[in-house]
């Protein structure tokens, strides 16, 4: 350890006392929310508009450059797919990024489509858990991912209150996890819309600025008030997320979690976080001072074990 | 063993042989036996025909493992990214093992001498098993070559899953220091098992402080997943202290435990220091535990109480959590305070064991049973269940190799004469120890 003198110390203390005072502190600091950058892009899904016709799967996977599906994107039967003895419907995959999903709500005549992918949380649980720090959540909005520096330790899916992020557990040398990338790199970092939205036919997604889509998503709602629910899925659910959704039914109904918090994830974890620091600065003291008081003129460490043996008594 | 000893064959536990000569490693690793007299009580004993025939079924597949990638063993779960390895490896392996920090500050801390015969145990059980936590994390990881990333490449400090993987590795070399004085008496190096004595305060803190933050942040990685843990096993603000508070109990309960099984299984290893003690401290330790599953109960109770889920334990979900509070927690504590009232040794083991089922009962129910209750159950992949097997296997015959060679459950004698006049003294914890006196 190098020695600091007294006299270096305190010229030490007192320079940076006074960097301190004179740096310019004219505008408070945001308080430690984040509610997703300004500009961030988004998509609003009106449900009542979907038709699953499945061309924003297949767009994806093109765009993407994913493999060949099991089934082609014409085919409509994988509706009536079901997975762990009924309970499941499709869900994003390692070879998929967004699917389609069919509900048949109470006491409505027609069905109703479902695209789920990732939704692009404000504040995202998946990169929030990461302990390589592989996610980043750009301007834009789009929540992405490096994959050179996946440990796989599978947190983030742990963490994604959607259940979005896929692995690919078929590989052997660099399984990394997969999931929608808001399609950054080929078309959202250039202000062009993703492949789903560009190749939707029916209106059903809209592509702009998470503050505008809001107030398009309530202007529709507000004008049609029969047609719509009234909440916005996606407005509050775990601090915003970037996709939005429209529904004419109860979002419980169409297999949307209703139950998960308003606030951030990481909020959740704030707690022990916080924690961390005050053991790590209080403990040493804590217990070096216990043992002193515990230990008091009893001459510790001289008897101790098979020390006495080799001590010189 | 026991067929050795009818002979007058004693095994090595000390320097110097009968006669005075130095023992060499290789003497040393062959227990100062014959080749011969060393192989046949190897084939002599059953349980080691069981490790064998376990692990000969299982490495293959954890071979096969590394060679087809994950998907090839598991589910390929999307819901379930973490199965058995993390759900029983690491979240169930780590309480069990708190055992190094609580006994290294009972003795060095707190100066309870009277602690000492176990101490040794309780440090080796505690470095086992967070060494074979990280066995089943290296399994189970996608790419685990990339374990040292957030160490040194890619960092993410605002992660629960970054102070775990912090600590853990910080707290192995702790251990591995406060395990290799045994070690370097053993190989007969006493400078290097001065120096690390000399750091033994300082070490043990900082195995409070990174056992205090690491037990509790497996808890917090919980707390990442609101809407999947059931809320009974859920709670932002107590996920970690639960986790802490209650690896307290597992840590001592499986000292209990495993001395029972040496004491049972192994008793030629242990010398009369650690016979003569071992009923009191189980006794003792039992009292340190029942305080730790009481306050584990209170806060548990509170957590409840503070998110208002009473509704939740008129449900199924309810019951079986009751279930676990009710076998795991309340029925060792009857136990404990039955057999600690009425010194009946026997009662306490018996309630160490239940609370050490209480704890696996606990994480797996975090990690798995509870995890996705909104969904559907998760059963794992055989393969996947014999691979947790077969590490738990590598587990013991790792823990027994060292057992049966340094100096845990007895003491070592530098110099045979010095060790044939020392004179064991009865612990007692009122009066300052004078262990082995000095001629």
């Amino acid at each position: 350890m190098s020695k600091v003198s007294r006299r270096k110390f305190l010229a030490g203390s007192l320079a940076g006392g006074a960097a301190v005072m004179l740096s310019p502190a004219k505008n408070a600091m945001a308080a430690g929310s984040f509610a997703g950058f300004p500009e961030g892009m988004g998509v609003l899904v009106d449900m009542t508009r979907c038709v699953g016709c499945r061309s924003c799967e297949a767009a994806c996977n093109k765009e993407q450059k994913l493999p060949a599906p099991d089934q082609p994107f014409d085919d409509y039967s994988v509706f009536d797919q079901t997975f762990h003895h009924g309970t499941q419907k499709r869900r994003p995959t390692e070879k998929a990024y967004t699917v389609v999903n069919r509900y048949e709500p109470e006491g409505s005549d027609k069905p109703v489509y479902r695209k789920i992918q990732c939704n692009h949380c404000n504040e995202p649980a998946c990169l929030t858990s990461c302990f390589v720090n592989a996610y980043t959540k750009t301007n834009e909005g789009a929540v992405v991912y490096d994959g050179s520096v996946c440990v796989g330790c599978r947190n983030c899916m742990i963490a994604c209150p959607f259940h979005i992020p896929g692995y690919s557990y078929s590989k052997v040398i660099d399984p990394v996890v997969k999931k929608c990338i808001f399609c950054y790199d080929t078309r959202v970092k250039y202000g062009k819309p993703p492949a789903c939205v560009e190749i939707c036919p029916a209106q059903v997604l809209t592509f702009g600025k998470r503050k505008d889509l809001l107030k398009i998503a309530r202007a529709r709602i507000k004008k049609n008030p029969g047609k719509y629910q009234a909440e916005i899925y996606g407005e509050k659910t775990v601090g915003g997320t970037g996709w939005l959704y429209l529904s004419g039914e109860p979002f419980e109904q169409l297999g949307f979690d209703t139950t998960l918090q308003k606030e951030p994830i990481i909020n959740n974890v704030k707690g022990f976080l916080g924690t961390v620091p005050m053991v790590l600065a209080i403990w040493p003291a804590l217990f070096t001072g216990f043992h002193l008081l515990a230990t008091k003129n009893k001459g510790h460490d001289d008897h101790h074990d098979s020390d006495a043996e080799e001590g010189e008594e | 063993m026991k067929t050795l000893e009818r002979f007058g064959i004693k095994p090595l536990d000390g320097a110097e042989s009968r006669e005075g000569k130095r023992w060499n490693v290789m003497e040393k690793l062959f227990l100062g036996l014959t080749l011969d007299q060393y192989l046949n009580q190897v084939v002599r004993n059953k349980f080691n025909w069981i490790l064998t025939a376990i692990m000969a079924v299982g490495i293959p597949f954890i071979i096969y493992r590394f060679i087809f990638g994950l998907g090839s063993v598991t589910h390929s779960s999307y819901e379930y990214p973490w199965g058995l390895f993390l759900g029983f490896g690491l979240f169930c392996m780590v309480p069990l093992s708190a055992s190094g920090f609580m006994l290294g500050t009972t003795v060095e801390i707190f100066g309870r001498h009277d602690f000492e015969p176990i101490e040794r145990l309780a440090l080796l059980n505690g470095l086992l098993g967070y060494f074979f936590a990280v066995v089943y994390l290296l399994v189970d990881l996608g790419q685990p070559w990339r374990l040292a990333y957030p160490m040194v490449y890619a960092w993410g400090p605002a992660a629960v899953l970054f102070l775990v993987g912090w600590h853990v590795a910080t707290y192995l070399s702790v251990q591995v220091a406060e395990v290799s004085v045994s070690f370097f008496e053993w190989i007969g190096w006493p400078n290097a098992k001065k120096f690390i004595r000399k750091g033994t305060i300082g070490l043990t803190v900082s195995g409070i402080i990174l056992s205090t933050l690491h037990q509790g942040a497996l808890g917090a990685l919980f707390t990442y997943a609101p809407g999947k843990v059931h809320p009974l096993w859920y709670s932002s603000e107590f996920q970690w202290i639960h986790y802490f508070t209650s690896s307290i109990p597992g840590g001592l309960c499986m000292v209990i435990a495993v001395s029972t099984i040496v004491i049972m299984t192994m008793a030629w290893r242990c010398d009369d220091r650690f016979k003569d003690n071992l009923d009191d401290l189980t006794i003792k330790l039992a009292k340190g535990a029942s305080m730790g599953l009481i306050t584990y109960l209170v806060i548990k109770l509170i957590a409840v109480a503070h998110d208002n889920e009473w509704v939740y334990l008129a449900t199924g979900w309810g019951v079986w959590w009751m279930l676990e509070i009710l076998g795991g927690v309340v029925l060792p504590l009857v136990l404990f305070a039955y057999g600690i009232r009425h010194k009946m040794v026997t009662m306490v083991r018996i309630g160490a064991f239940v609370t050490i089922a209480g704890i696996l009962l606990n994480r797996l129910n975090t990690a798995l049973i509870a995890f996705n209750w909104k969904l559907y159950q998760e059963i794992p992949h055989i393969a996947e269940i014999i691979i947790s097997i077969t590490i738990f296997a590598i587990y013991i015959a790792t823990y027994r190799f060292i057992l049966n060679r340094l100096p845990i459950l007895y003491q070592w004698k530098a110099q045979t004469q010095e060790a044939e006049v020392s004179v064991a003294v009865t612990a007692s914890p009122e009066r300052e120890q004078e262990i082995p006196a000095r001629a």
